[in-house]
């Protein structure tokens, strides 16, 4: 009876034991399989670990799926979190490819260089940064200085710039962001490296793009800017002018590539190193019209002239 | 034979369950040693003004933390004022009021609310709640403390619900005979007699509900517009704020390793760690008085 009753136990801590080899070799199992695979199986399957910029992530998935398609032998994952996270992630040697939508910072560069990483630069698209507002806000025009009064919290309320006596919810992306960065660089400090303007202490930074067009759809108080490539038809883009008096301009290809629409920028893509092998074969595919023609379908600016 | 595997299981097993226990110390001891060395830096590398300034920053050096301190304290408060009513009326009415058969309906549906993902809940807060929030309360935005407040009051009562009703059902039942027995009502015998006896069950469930609350990191960062603007005031409920939970989850993945951000990031960390072990601490002194006490009335 005791006997039984002890063996009992025993054999749970049996089915324990057992369940812990289970779990640890499941966990094993992916772990080495990423690098065992490439050297079991060579050259038939080449990996690129491609992440970064939020404002790229939709971009460079449809680049790779196209990839893919044509190219059965290379597997591409492509993952976002912003421009910053990219570049960390790639300074810390964990991706191929990172996405930027800003240039590389000095101290990124020299962090990389300590790591015994040197960054190479490519740039792969251009994007326009639409500022928009919920489509019953009257206004419909801003010029970048009274986009940088409003965003550093000068102009508190619609009426300042000729709308409804509302006041102004200030949306942003984080920090992180590479967006938030070139909006805060040339928008609110006007382009001018010695303005230390900041965004006024109550902007909201919003964790995605999803999140900023969500608040935009509802509020009418608020404003907030966006890839164009990710701006929704319902909602209201503002059209913007350099200076006073100059020509309000709408964001589209044709003003972003004759620079007439003031907030555009490049979009890069950064390798550890000169690329080699299948990432260089991707990275040429990407500077081709094929895959620019893919830039233009998803509302970005290709940087080919006679791609369409 | 059979004298043998006894002998192996004594020697074995109580040594394992021994392991297991020490092993939480162990880690508690570890994750802190962890914090302090990858926070403490930030003491030095940022001067002590700055770092409880009043401007989060990070990407221009502004390395204020009060704000964010400030944030997360106000919407565990508000999430507080909500959950520990609620969570307590719901725990008293399942063990005190509510017909068996109904417990027993209650009781799992509420710990299945426990086991909602709070990310989901954070959904439900950015398209319902908060431009609910706008409208009813004319705001500015609905992106709020008040947004998160409510959403982590939502998260935070289940887990105070469960554990309070484990608490009440607890308590014997002829406390409950022998109050009736003197005439007291039934709102007399549960305010008097069975939460007073069951009252450090029900601060536990308090301090694990705070807890949850203040380690709650989607759902605040999807509702509470992430603002760095200091909250002292009782008007901030109806204002963005940021919290120190959303931060981290935020810019951790984005700084490089070792820089003066990352270091202020583990230091923000270590701030939560320090509140939620003094609430630890204030709710374990508080449940062993009382448990004196009650060991002195009974003898």
């Amino acid at each position: 009876m005791t006997l039984s009753a002890i063996i009992h136990p025993m054999r749970y801590a049996r089915i324990i034991i057992s369940l812990l080899v289970i779990l640890l070799t499941a966990c094993a199992v992916p772990a080495g399989g990423g690098s065992g695979q490439s050297s079991s199986q060579p050259q038939t399957t080449a990996y690129i670990e491609n992440k970064g910029s939020d404002t790229i992530v939709n971009l460079a998935l449809a680049w790779a799926e196209t990839y893919q398609g044509a190219r059965p032998d290379v597997r591409i994952s492509v993952t976002g979190g912003g421009s910053g996270t990219g570049l960390a992630a790639l300074i810390n040697g964990t991706v191929d490819i990172a996405n930027a939508s800003r240039q590389i910072k000095q101290e990124e560069l020299d962090q990389a260089r300590a790591n015994g990483v040197e960054p190479v630069e490519f740039i792969v698209a251009r994007d326009a940064i639409a500022v928009i507002v919920h489509p019953d806000n009257p206004v419909s025009r801003l010029t970048l200085r009274q986009l940088s009064d409003i965003y550093s919290g000068k102009i508190n309320n619609w009426t300042e710039v000729g709308g409804e006596d509302r006041p102004i919810v200030r949306l942003s992306r984080e920090t992180n962001s590479g967006t938030h960065v070139y909006f805060l660089e040339t928008v609110i400090r006007l382009g001018d490296k010695t303005n230390t303007t900041l965004f006024s202490m109550d902007t909201l930074l919003l964790p995605s793009s999803e999140g900023i067009i969500n608040e935009v759809r509802q509020n009418p108080n608020a404003i907030g800017y966006d890839g164009l490539g990710y701006v929704p038809d319902d909602l209201k883009i503002i059209a913007v002018a350099e200076a006073e008096g100059g020509p309000y301009v709408l964001p589209g290809i044709s003003t972003v590539n004759d620079k007439s629409y003031p907030v555009a920028r490049d979009l890069y893509m950064y390798t550890a190193g000169q690329p080699a092998g299948a990432v260089k074969d991707y990275l040429d595919w990407i500077l081709s019209s094929e895959a620019q023609a893919i830039v233009a379908e998803l509302g970005f600016v290709p940087i080919l002239a006679d791609a369409p | 034979m059979a004298q043998k595997k006894l002998n192996w299981q004594e020697f074995f097993i109580p040594r394992l369950i021994k392991a297991s226990g020490y092993s939480a110390i162990l880690f508690v001891a570890l994750i802190f040693f962890f914090l302090l060395r990858e926070g403490l830096p930030a003491l030095t590398e940022v001067k002590l003004g700055d770092l409880f300034a009043v401007r989060w920053y990070p990407i221009e050096s502004h390395f204020g933390i009060l704000p964010l301190i400030t944030g997360s304290l106000i919407v565990t408060l508000g999430a507080m004022l909500i959950a520990i009513p609620f969570g307590i009326g719901t725990a008293v009415f399942m063990s005190e009021i509510a017909p068996r058969w109904l417990r027993e309906i209650l009781k799992p549906l509420v710990e299945l609310l426990g086991g909602l993902p709070s990310v989901v809940l954070g959904f439900l807060g950015i398209l319902v709640l908060s431009p609910y929030l706008r409208v009813f309360l004319d705001l500015p935005t609905g992106l709020t403390a008040l947004a998160g407040a409510l959403l982590l009051g939502g998260i935070a009562v289940p887990t105070i619900v469960s554990i309070a009703e484990d608490a009440l059902d607890a308590v014997p039942y002829s406390y409950r005979e022998g109050a009736w027995a003197m005439g007291a009502t039934r709102w007399q015998t549960i305010w008097r007699v069975t939460l007073p006896a069951a009252r450090s069950g029900v601060l536990t469930a308090i301090m694990l509900g705070v807890g949850r609350t203040i380690g709650e990191t989607m759902a605040v960062m999807m509702v509470t517009g992430n603002a760095p603007v200091l909250a002292i005031a009782l008007t901030s409920l109806f204002h963005p704020v940021r919290t120190m939970t959303a931060t981290i989850a935020a810019e951790m993945g984005e700084v490089a390793n070792g820089s003066v951000h990352y270091h202020v990031l583990f230091f923000i960390g270590l701030v939560l760690f320090l509140i939620s072990l003094v609430v630890n601490v204030t709710a374990s002194s508080v449940v062993f008085k009382s448990k004196k006490r009650a060991e002195r009335v009974l003898s």
